[in-house]
C-alpha cells in the first residue's frame, strides 16, 4: 500500500519546490502528450491522455499539493480572521474546488472545460474584492478562453431551462443542451463540441474519483503498519 | 485539437453538422459509459437519447461522487493532524 494509484517517483518527488515539481512534470508531460498527440484518431486521443500513468501521477502529484494548500489556509484563516466556523460542507467544497483546478490544470488547457474551471475561479476572485470595478472582470475573462463568459451565472440557468421544455427542440437537441449544463463552460456551445467535451469531461471524472479514492483510503489506512516488507 | 474541430468544419449552426458526425461522437461517448445492459446492444445502432439520457446521469453521479469523495478527504485531512506526514511516509515506502 504504498502509492496512490500507479508507483509513485523517487522521493525527491516533494521535497523540492513547486517551481522544480512544476518543471519536472512539465517535462514529462510534454512527452507523454506529445506521444498522444500523434494518434490524432479522435478515440484514442482521450483515453490515451487520461489513462496513461504519467497523466495520473501528474494529478496526484497536483491534487497533494492543492490539498495541503486548502489546509493550511483553511488553518491560517481560523486563526488569523474571525470567519464562521468552517463548517463541513464549506471545507467538502474547498476540496472538491482544489481537487477540480487540479484536474483543470493537468488537462493542460486542450479543453474547453477546463478553461472554463480555471477561469471561474479567477473570475470569482475578482468578483469578490473589487466589486465597484468592472472593468478587471472583462481584462482577466479576455485572457481565457473565449466561451467562459457565462460559466459561472446560475442564475441565467433558470431563462434557458424554461427555454429548454418547449418541445419545439427535437428531443436529442434538448437532452445535448441538458449535457451541455452539466459540463463546465459548455452552456452555448454547438452539438460536437459539447458532445466531444463529454468524453473528455468524463474520463477526467473518473480518473479524480479513482485518485480521490484512493487518497482517502490512504489517509484512512495510514494508522496500519505498511504491508511491504 | 484541431484536427478534430476541422472535422465539423467549424461550423456553429446546428443544421450545418453532418448526422455522421454527431452519431460518431454519440458512439464514442456510448463506449465510455458503463455497459451496465449495453453488452448485448455492441453492434448496430444505439439510441442517442438514451445515450445522451445516460451520459447526464453517469456525469451527475461521478459528480456526487466526487463530492461524497471531498467531504470524506475534508475529514480525513481535518481528523488526522500528522496526515501529511504519514502521507509522505506511506508514499516513501
Amino acid at each position: 500500500m504504498a502509492s496512490l494509484i500507479s508507483d509513485t517517483e523517487p522521493p525527491s518527488h516533494l521535497h523540492p519546490t513547486s517551481t522544480d515539481l512544476v518543471r519536472r512534470k512539465k517535462r514529462l508531460s510534454v512527452s507523454s502528450s506529445s506521444a498522444s498527440s500523434s494518434l490524432t484518431t479522435g478515440d484514442g486521443d482521450s483515453h490515451a491522455r487520461w489513462r496513461s500513468e504519467k497523466q495520473q501521477r501528474n494529478y496526484s502529484a497536483k491534487l497533494i499539493q492543492a490539498l495541503r494548500q486548502v489546509r493550511l489556509s483553511s488553518s491560517s484563516a481560523a486563526a488569523a480572521t474571525s470567519s464562521p466556523p468552517p463548517t463541513a460542507q464549506k471545507r467538502g467544497k474547498a476540496v472538491r474546488e482544489a481537487a477540480d483546478r487540479a484536474l483543470a490544470v493537468s488537462a493542460r488547457g486542450r479543453t474547453l472545460w477546463s478553461r472554463a474551471i480555471l477561469s471561474n475561479r479567477i473570475k470569482l476572485k475578482f468578483r469578490k474584492q473589487k466589486r465597484q470595478r468592472p472593468a478587471a472582470i472583462p481584462a482577466v475573462i479576455t485572457t481565457g478562453s473565449s466561451s467562459s463568459s457565462s460559466g459561472g451565472r446560475s442564475k441565467k440557468r433558470r431563462v434557458t431551462v424554461a427555454k429548454l421544455n418547449k418541445k419545439s427542440i427535437p428531443t436529442v437537441n434538448r437532452k445535448v443542451r441538458v449535457l451541455g449544463r452539466l459540463v463546465p463552460g459548455c452552456k452555448k456551445e454547438s452539438v460536437p463540441v459539447i458532445l466531444e467535451e463529454a468524453t473528455d469531461y468524463i474520463q477526467a471524472l473518473e480518473m479524480q474519483v479513482r485518485a480521490m479514492k484512493s487518497l482517502a483510503e490512504l489517509l484512512s489506512g495510514s494508522d496500519l503498519a505498511p504491508q511491504r516488507g | 485539437m484541431s484536427s478534430r474541430r476541422s472535422r465539423s468544419s467549424r461550423q456553429t449552426g446546428a443544421s450545418m453538422i453532418s448526422e455522421d458526425q454527431i452519431n460518431d461522437l454519440v458512439l464514442q461517448l456510448h463506449r465510455l459509459l458503463p455497459e451496465l445492459g449495453n453488452n448485448h446492444r455492441r453492434s448496430g445502432k444505439v439510441s442517442a437519447s438514451k445515450v445522451l439520457q445516460e451520459t447526464c446521469t453517469y456525469i451527475r453521479n461521478l459528480n456526487k461522487e466526487v463530492d461524497d469523495l471531498s467531504e470524506r478527504l475534508s475529514q480525513l485531512l481535518e481528523s488526522t493532524d500528522s496526515a501529511q506526514a504519514a502521507l509522505i511516509r506511506s508514499l516513501l515506502m
